[in-house]
């Protein structure tokens, strides 16, 4: 299993490696969610979802299902409890 | 005189380019409707140097070329489109100092369409608070374009912007990147295939998930010389063009924009986490909306009983004046009554739009979306579905309007066809009047029987609401993409300029728009109501007075001496002056009543009466019922004027409705069972014209408010007769 956007816990950060689904709506990209950009886990909705991203300075929310398409690297283990 | 300069604003959403617009403009500006659809346009004209004027268009907000909803493809079809009249000379991207990067995006785009393209990068003001430092001249050198530094808050930076434009043929028009470089071959079979268009415009033309522009389309399908791409190799290309893009603009901004990151962070973080935290974050979203409602029925209540008061006025002042007779009677009865139908709500509305704007302009609203995504998607609806509905307990008029944010249109849509089940304002007064006849004194748990049944209404609304929605997910097979990324802003001060903006613009969409409808029908139902064919209806006057020469004045007018008698008793003199009086209204009283029940709308009633007798009513509820497709709340005032007593009494009415004997049973005619029939047939019935009207206009189409109409109706006709039926 690869990890995923959606693996991510608060406050963790990771670098976008590929998605693993064509078809994700282009706006993810415009907003600066591509490939090689880090992206952190802000918050998480209370039903766990959507989450809340901070990738390339833009603040954007998604749904979970998004998420498990985009695939990244753990950078940095300081996630909050 | 000169031609007016064409000046087309785009950005991101959030960038502030409304405030833009509204610097630009002032209150110089209209909105209206691109033809045909329902996206809203807006225009205005800016005064520049040198006496020239500039023709702004405000289009829709959108984050790139690549347009997903029918609002980004307009903006994308005026700038192609080189014939359309709005085509602009000049093209203004606001973008927000905060989000340079990516508004840049867009920005590259749209100069590389070789239209002459100015920067604006707005929000000047929270640089040095954000550590933020840009070297304004070499970036204008590197992306060869003019910028303006702008802080709409501060309103600086906006007199270089009119110089700008105003010397718009000295801008360039060169491109910044070359698309092509991500499939060469690929472009230059483009070229080859259309040697006289400009490869980026036939790209974009290609790649829209919109269709739009039919003719274009053709076009590029009908040659042989190139092979069109499938759509995801399409797709990947349009990756591959945004992350080329995104290098380009990252390599200028790392030479001009520097960025302290001490400064940053902090607040925003902060706020998020206690307005996103899973108890406070419902807490406080709760005490936002009881405040919001105590403005809606409280606040409200003074301006809408101010202008109820004056059109009142108003018409008497029409009848005392105007000579008698049909004309003056259309105006008071059938055009007054009509405006003061449309006014009357515009209170509630500016109020709920006041709200909306000012959680909006704060960045607010994005954390109720995260919030409540989640728990309505089951239903499906989005998290964007929450505002509407809880501003159709208010009206929902507004309500559907405010559905515009869902761009999912499969969400929006089923958002829009059950909004009008929340429990509406204008239900109010008739579950009022009808809980306090038929329901029993007594209490449950320390709450009154009387609020109990008040509430359920309440919670039977939105029941309704979600259930059908539940419904209409599973049968309505549109096709669209689970599409759900909502950019959570920063939070920001409202501009009250343009909260006060929105509300102006909201309000007189709903006065002109839906406006018209309901005084249309308004003066229909006038004149069904006070027109008749038989000879009953042209004698009425003589029939009635004989009558009650002979037979004394009805059961109701007995009423009405009664109630009004005690109050004058009290000064004896006057006492037989005062009975004269009472007996001349409560003639004109008979009068009234006699002639509707042999009006038109009279014969309409009685001939509905065999559909609405097994429910319950008699052939003058069924005259209420129908005339309250108006709008529900004319229920009381049909009901007084069949009943012939004074529109303004309301006690007067509920004693006179407790009177009324059902001819077929001997029983009172409002009792417990066809009492909770009727709140049930009004809590789930579509009888709102003017909500037809907006959602007609929302869904440009006849089709989606028709249904409504036959499945509410149908849908309260049954839970009615059902409830009537055990209850008897």
């Amino acid at each position: 299993m690869e990890t995923t956007v959606a693996d991510l816990k608060r406050g963790q950060k990771g670098i976008i490696k590929e998605f693993t689904e064509d078809l994700l709506p282009i706006k993810l990209l415009e907003l600066g969610c591509l490939p090689g950009n880090e992206v952190e886990l802000v918050q998480v909705a209370p039903l766990k979802d959507p989450i809340y991203i901070n990738v390339n300075g833009s603040h954007i929310a998604i749904r979970r299902e998004m998420a498990l398409h985009i695939a990244l690297d753990i950078i940095e283990d300081n996630a909050v409890v | 005189m000169s031609k007016q300069i064409n000046v087309a604003l785009i950005g991101n959403p959030n960038t502030g380019k409304t405030s833009v617009f509204n610097q630009l403009t002032g209150l110089n500006q209209k909105v209206g409707n691109y033809p045909g659809i329902t996206v809203e346009k807006k225009e205005g004209i800016c005064k520049l140097p040198r006496g020239v004027k500039a023709h702004i268009l405000d289009l829709p907000g959108t984050y790139s070329l690549n347009t997903t909803s029918l609002d980004e493809s307009v903006a994308v079809e005026l700038l192609l489109n080189k014939n359309d009249k709005d085509h602009p000379d000049v093209a203004i991207v606001v973008s927000d100092v905060e989000n340079l990067k990516r508004n840049l995006l867009l920005f590259t785009q749209i100069k590389d369409l070789k239209i002459p393209t100015i920067l604006v990068i707005n929000m000047a003001d929270r640089m040095s608070r954000k550590g933020i430092t840009i070297d304004i001249e070499l970036l204008e050198k590197k992306l060869n374009s003019k910028i303006a530094l702008v802080s709409t808050r501060k309103e600086t930076g906006i007199e270089r912007l009119r110089e700008l434009i105003a010397d718009y043929k000295n801008l360039s028009k060169t491109q910044n990147v070359d698309t092509s470089v991500i499939a060469p071959e690929y472009f230059a079979s483009l070229k080859e295939a259309f040697p006289k268009e400009d490869v980026y415009k036939l790209w974009l033309v290609i790649t829209q998930d919109v269709n739009f522009m039919p003719l274009e389309k053709t076009l590029i399908k009908d040659t042989s010389s190139f092979t069109t791409k499938s759509k995801s190799e399409l797709k990947r290309l349009q990756q591959k063009e945004t992350i080329l893009r995104y290098q380009f603009i990252n390599g200028i901004l790392k030479e001009t924009y520097k960025v302290d990151a001490n400064a940053a962070k902090g607040f925003r973080a902060t706020l998020d986490k206690v307005l996103t935290h899973k108890v406070f974050g419902y807490v406080i979203f709760f005490l936002i909306l009881l405040t919001i409602f105590q403005a809606i029925y409280g606040w409200s209540e003074y301006p809408m009983d101010l202008i109820d008061g004056f059109f009142a006025s108003a018409t008497e002042w029409v009848k005392d004046t105007l000579p008698p007779g049909v004309f003056t009677n259309l105006i008071a009865e059938g055009i007054l009554a009509g405006i003061g139908g449309i006014v009357i709500f515009i209170p509630q509305i500016a109020f709920l739009f006041l709200f909306i704007a000012l959680l909006e302009e704060t960045g607010y609203m994005s954390r109720v979306v995260f919030l409540m995504d989640r728990i309505m998607r089951p239903f499906g609806l989005s998290g964007k579905s929450v505002v509407p509905l809880i501003s159709g307990t208010a009206c929902a008029i507004p309500a559907v309007m405010a559905t515009r944010t869902i761009e999912n249109w499969k969400e929006r849509l089923i958002t829009i066809l059950v909004t009008p089940f929340t429990t509406c304002s204008a239900r109010l007064p008739v579950y009022l009047i009808i809980i306090a006849l038929v329901i029993p004194e007594g209490s449950f748990l320390g709450l009154s029987y009387k609020a109990l049944t008040l509430m359920s209404l309440y919670l039977m609304g939105f029941g309704a609401a979600i259930l059908s929605a539940v419904i209409l997910n599973k049968i309505l097979k549109i096709k669209s993409k689970s599409f759900f990324v909502v950019e959570m802003p920063n939070y920001k001060l409202p501009l009250l300029k343009n909260v006060g903006y929105t509300v102006l613009e909201k309000t007189k969409s709903f006065v002109f728009g839906a406006g018209k409808i309901i005084l249309a029908i308004s003066i229909i139902l006038w004149f069904l109501g006070s027109n008749g064919f038989s000879d009953e209806f042209k004698n009425a006057e003589t029939i009635v007075t004989n009558r009650v020469q002979e037979n004394g004045f009805s059961a109701s007018s007995e009423i009405y001496f009664e109630t009004h008698q005690n109050g004058t008793t009290a000064d004896e003199g006057s006492g037989a002056l005062a009975r004269k009086e009472l007996e001349d209204r409560a003639l004109a009283q008979e009068i009234a009543g006699y002639k509707l029940e042999h009006s038109y709308m009279g014969y309409m009633g009685k001939a509905i009466e065999p559909i609405v007798r097994p429910l319950g009513y008699d052939w003058k509820i069924g005259i209420a019922v129908l005339t309250s497709f108006a709008a529900r709340e004319v229920f009381v005032g049909t009901l007084a004027t069949i009943y012939s007593v004074g529109n303004d009494e309301e006690e007067t009415i509920k004693n006179r409705m407790a009177a009324e004997v059902n001819t077929r049973t001997n029983k009172p005619l409002f009792n417990l069972a066809s009492g909770v029939s009727l709140l049930l047939f009004y809590a789930f019935a579509m009888q709102c014209m003017s909500t037809l009207a907006v959602v007609k206009k929302e869904t440009n189409s006849w089709k989606w408010p028709a249904g409504q109409l036959v499945f509410m109706s149908l849908f309260a006709y049954i839970v009615a007769l059902i409830a009537y039926q055990l209850l008897k």
